[in-house]
Order: C-alpha cells, then structure tokens, then sequence
C-alpha cells in the first residue's frame, strides 16, 4: 500500500507541533507513527531518535530513516518536506510581522509565557522516551550520569552520547 | 528592512568600513551546509561561531533577535535559525538554501544509518550500544530542560505552567494543541505587560 499521503500528513501535523524544539512532537509521534500506522516499533523510534543525537545539524533528522522504511526514497523525501515546511514558510513569514511588533508589549508576554510551555513540552517528550529507554538500573545510572555531566563540564553531548554507547557494552547482559 | 537589493546603496553610503557585500545564494547554501555537516551535539551554537557571524552577514543583536524569534515558533531552531539568515539576506530563495543546507548532510547519514539500523539493529552487540545511547538522550534532554529553565524562566511560577504541560500532555493525553493552547494562553496572561516595564527579564 502507498504510504506517502499518510506520511505526509502526519509528519506535516507533527511539524506544527515542534514548539521550543522537535521533542515537543514525540509523544504524538510515538501514537502517530508506531500505535497508528506500525511504520516502526517504539524500540526502534526510541534508538533513531537517539542515534540521531550523534548526527550533525538539526536534531530531528531520523524522521528521514522512518519516511524511507514506509515509502522508500521518495519517502524520505516527502517526510522531510512535510517535517520542516510548514515550519519553515511560518518562520519566513511571521518573521518580519514579528520584528515590526518589538514595541507590543504583549511580545514579551508571548515570548515569557511561552518559554514555560516550550520547556514542559520538551520535558513531556523527554518523559515518554525515557518509558522505553530506561529500563532498568544500569540505564537510569547512565541517564543521571550524562546529565550531571552535562551540567558540571563543558562536553559535546554527541561524544557523550557515542561514550554511552561503549558504556553499556561493558554492561554483561543479562 | 535589511532586503539584500538595498545593499549596494547602503555600501555608498556608509563607505567601505561598515560595508556589507551582497552574499550570493551558493554562498549561503555553503555555509549552512558546511554547519549542518559539522554542528555534532546541537547547531545553534556553530551557527554563532560559523563565519554567519564572523563575516557580519548577521550581527549579534539581530542573532539574538532571531534566536528568540525562531524559539517563540513551532520549528526546530536550527532550521528556523537557517531560513531567518537566509531570508534577511536573500529573501525566499536565501531561505529556501539556508534551510536545505541546514539539513541535507543530516538528512544523508540518518537515510544511510536507517537502512542499516533495518537490516543489522537487531545484533545483540547494537541492541547492547543502543541501550547506552538510549539513557544518553534521556540524559541530554533532562540537561536541556535544566539549562533552558535557567536561562529562559522569569519568574517561579513558571515551574508550575511546566508541571501543568507535562501532566497534560503525558497523564492527560490531552496532545500538544490544546495543552497549548490551554497552558499556553494561562502562562501568557500571567506574564501580562505590566505597567512598571521590567525590561530584559528574559535572556
């Protein structure tokens, strides 16, 4: 069966929903694309999502590898112009309206009152995928670890996320 | 304001101090696909670093301006980030090549890594990786969201428009348009302009 049209309108859904960051769209697209349409499983959401952590430029890109397991190339394709243009013609066009209201006083008020929303949103999606990414001791221990890390050295976050991989290779499974 | 076709005026204008030359669109598509290529761990700090800034294309008032803009938009930052320089420097077709430069070399690696993670993801040695980088991100997203509380909160109460948001998005289910809207509007009345004007209470 052609996924294309579905793709596209889910990932153009999603797309609008990326408030404060693309984490703000997972929980939806954890429903969309695993509950909804089987294009994947949750586990393997969860490893593209964060395998893509390690790939440079914006963090969202592996709703590439999920547009190209449900539509081929042209899958891939069609989910990125669907993931980041309607985002991207509201950018270009709300910008300049944007700029010309910096005496509104209600800006400021948008920007402070946004700012709290953006941050659950993030923290919503952060939430859902830890359900499927901590499993266990060994992994909450590594969440924390990364975390603290984080928040004490000035670390690139890809290399700490390549070190986990290493990390958890020397877990013995169980 | 800035339109590039008033450049050249404004370059006999100012003289050649303060003068900025028209940037083409291959040189815009270059340089954001040379930061989408290498930005590893977040893009929004290469492009402050990336000669966008270094060559004065964007100067740091307006990378500040834009950044607040592209984080007040559903988007992601880096490519809202990627269509506003494009757009002040070459309009739409600037924009258009901000933005594919921002995520073609991105794009390619997570198409090659999908069709491997497919056919190889279920090796008990990736399984074992995968979990790592799993706790990882959970790890880095908890960092963001203590990073950005510090930087972007201005007042207390707004832990509790955070506690609101992810209870109704993860208990409640009630999806992010109506959390947003709901939230949204019960923060942004909160944050009402008032008439002693606290200037700079965010960033």
């Amino acid at each position: 069966m052609n996924q294309i049209p579905a793709l596209i309108r889910v990932f153009s859904y999603l797309s609008i929903l990326t408030v404060g960051g693309g984490m703000a769209a997972f929980p939806e697209m954890k429903i969309l694309t695993v509950d909804v349409h089987h294009w994947l499983s949750f586990a393997q959401l969860i490893h593209l999502y964060s395998v893509g952590q390690m790939a440079p430029g914006p963090n969202m890109m592996m709703i590439v590898s999920i547009g190209q397991w449900a539509g081929g190339t042209l899958g891939a394709i069609a989910v990125l112009i669907a993931f980041f243009g309607p985002t991207a013609i509201l950018a270009f066009v709300v910008a300049k309206a944007w700029r010309k209201l910096e005496k509104w006083p209600w800006r400021s008020s948008i920007q402070q009152g946004l700012a709290p929303v953006s941050i659950g949103l993030l923290l919503a999606g952060g939430l859902s995928l830890a359900k499927g990414a901590i499993a266990g001791v060994e992994t909450g221990v590594l969440a924390v670890a990364v975390l603290l890390i984080l928040l004490r050295y000035k670390v690139n976050p890809a290399l700490l996320v390549l070190a986990s991989a290493g990390v958890a290779l020397l877990i013995p499974p169980k | 304001m800035n339109e590039a076709n008033v450049v050249p005026a404004l370059q006999t204008a100012t003289g050649p101090t303060g003068a900025q030359a028209e940037v083409s669109i291959l040189q815009i598509f270059l340089e954001l696909l040379i930061i989408g290529a290498t930005s590893f761990g977040g893009a929004v700090p290469y492009l402050r670093r990336s000669r966008v800034t270094k060559l004065h294309w964007v100067n740091d008032k307006e990378f500040v301006e834009m950044l607040s803009i592209s984080q007040s938009l559903p988007g992601l930052n880096a490519t809202n980030m990627a269509v506003l320089v494009g757009e002040k420097l070459r309009g739409m077709m600037g924009a258009i090549a901000g933005i594919i430069g921002i995520c073609l070399p991105g794009g390619l690696l997570m198409f090659v890594v999908g069709i491997y993670y497919r056919q190889h993801g279920d090796h008990a040695f990736v399984t074992a990786a995968l979990k790592g980088v799993s706790a990882a991100a959970v790890g880095l997203i908890l960092f963001t969201v203590v990073s950005l509380s510090k930087k972007s909160l201005s007042h207390n109460f707004d832990l509790f428009f955070i506690a609101m948001t992810v209870i109704a998005v993860n208990q409640l289910h009630l999806g992010v348009p109506r959390t947003l809207i709901a939230v949204g509007i019960l923060a942004i009345l909160f944050h009402h302009p008032r008439k002693t004007q606290k200037t700079g209470a965010t960033l």
